[in-house]
């Protein structure tokens, strides 16, 4: 049978020519090709866990960005809170030091006005006075003209000291 | 359905023409499936167009000329259709360029051509940055895959043995396929042949056994075996590592021989019944039409399994012989 004998020449032709294409092919063929295949599915794989990387650094960032923003706003509670309390405390210190001056200050007005209620008095008193004294010189004079009643009158007013005690 | 119809009238009309000649089934089959020293193409007007080849004998020095001056250089053809010497009928050393060696050297410039092209896409582009487009992105998966393969079967080592594996996929594949054509360039029995398989399993053999480890050869001559199966395990295991190129050899040739066999049967049918009128010509011209596809379509499949085998059990005798102690 021939078809199970194999031919010399074909056998021959086939080991020089797979040889030759072989060859070139080791040489100039396949390795740039599974090289760049190799190369690009390591890339694949690296980009992939770089990925994987940056996705759970991304879930620690959220986390911690949830805990900074909690411990901000719990800050700005104690501030805001602080803050109401200095107001307050402020507030009231400045109503009752206000308060101590306007006591103050009222206290001073009234100690100024008795003095010068005082002062007034004693203004009044004394106008008063002279005016007495001028309408008594006046009444004196009138009455007294004649020399009888100047007579009459230092009589009375002897009469009179010898009556009444002498005040200071 | 006027064209189903137009369909089986030509068909029934070529089975009538055909009707008168007797015809050698196995004649024909055996003529596509063996060597020529000619490409016989077609024929037209009763003659045959063929590429004439040339035959190329080495006795007493190297003779040159096409298979019709055979007997002017003193060569005949015995009844396989070889060339012997016409005095003493003996077969000088035959290294012709046959129908099969054209097929085998152009199938293999096509596939230097198209690997290279391939390669030369990835020395000009950036293969990280873009996708590979055009040839490259064809043959990718296929490289890729019996890469990957390798990378499986043989360990750290696979990528010294990765270019082999390429090559006889590649190589096998694109025979197969080009065995299913049925006209020039394909047609020509290449991966159907013994001689072929045997050299495809040869350099099989060697890349294992040049490569093999001492572990690797320490199993085969002394394993670690009970005392009494210690003679005995060595000749299994030296026959083993022969049957394996052996078994590859065949697998592989009697696969794409039946595939080659039965779509020629099938359409040789046509041509059988045709004798024995026109009814049953026509009906069995489209079953055996319908199984003709079907076989093609099997053919198909056949030829990407058989690649895939092959390539496969080399890769894993590769992967035995670089075994290491674990």
């Amino acid at each position: 049978m021939s078809l199970v004998t194999p031919e010399f020449g074909l056998l021959f032709w086939m080991v020089v020519i797979f040889g030759l294409v072989f060859f070139l092919l080791a040489k100039f063929g396949f390795p740039i090709i599974t090289d760049s295949v190799d190369k690009r599915s390591a890339k694949i794989a690296q980009s992939l866990k770089d990925a994987d990387e940056i996705a759970a650094r991304m879930e620690a960032w959220k986390v911690e960005q949830a805990q900074l923003l909690e411990k901000t706003r719990r800050e700005q509670s104690a501030i805001l809170k602080e803050a109401t309390e200095t107001k307050a405390r402020i507030v009231a210190d400045a109503r009752t030091q206000a308060r101590a001056e306007a006591d103050k200050i009222l206290a001073e007005a009234k100690l100024q006005i008795a003095a010068e209620k005082e002062s007034a008095l004693r203004d009044v008193r004394r106008e008063v006075a002279l005016l007495g004294v001028q309408v008594a010189e006046k009444v004196l004079r009138h009455e007294l003209s004649d020399e009888g009643s100047q007579r009459a009158f230092l009589d009375q007013l002897v009469d009179e000291a010898n009556e009444t005690p002498i005040r200071s | 359905m006027r064209r189903w119809l137009l369909i089986l009238l030509s068909l029934f009309l070529c089975t009538a023409v055909h009707a008168e000649e007797d015809i050698n089934i196995s004649e024909i089959i055996f003529e596509h499936i063996g060597d020529e020293y000619e490409w016989h193409i077609t024929e037209w007007k009763g003659k045959p167009i063929a590429i004439p080849l040339p035959c190329i004998v080495v006795e007493n020095g190297v003779k040159i000329f096409t298979a019709h001056h055979a007997e002017e250089h003193g060569y005949t053809f015995n009844e396989n259709g070889k060339l012997v010497n016409a005095n003493t009928g003996k077969r000088p050393i035959d290294l012709s360029i046959t129908k099969n060696v054209l097929a085998l050297i152009m199938s293999s410039l096509l596939l230097l051509i198209v690997v290279l092209i391939t390669a030369r896409w990835y020395k000009q582009h950036d293969s990280l940055e873009e996708a590979p487009t055009g040839l490259a992105s064809a043959m990718e998966p296929l490289i890729a895959m019996v890469h990957e393969m390798a990378r499986e079967n043989i360990g750290p080592d696979y990528r010294k043995f990765s270019p082999y594996l390429c090559m006889a996929f590649l190589w096998i594949l694109f025979n197969n396929f080009l065995g299913i054509m049925p006209f020039f360039p394909g047609g020509a029995n290449l991966t159907g042949n013994i001689a072929i398989t045997l050299v495809l399993a040869l350099f099989t053999f060697f890349t294992v056994n040049l490569n093999g480890t001492k572990h690797y050869y320490k199993e085969i001559f002394a394993p670690e075996v009970p005392g009494f199966l210690k003679p005995i395990m060595p000749v299994i295991e030296v026959f083993s590592a022969f049957m394996k190129p052996v078994s590859l050899t065949i697998r592989l040739f009697a696969n794409m021989l039946a595939g080659h066999i039965m779509i020629l049967s099938m359409v040789c049918i046509i041509f059988i019944v045709a004798k024995y009128g026109p009814l049953l010509g026509s009906s069995m011209t489209v079953v055996s039409v319908l199984f003709g596809v079907f076989l093609d379509a099997l053919e198909c499949l056949v030829a990407f399994i058989q690649a895939y085998v092959f390539t496969m059990l080399s890769s894993i005798y590769i992967g035995l012989a670089r075994a290491h102690e674990e």
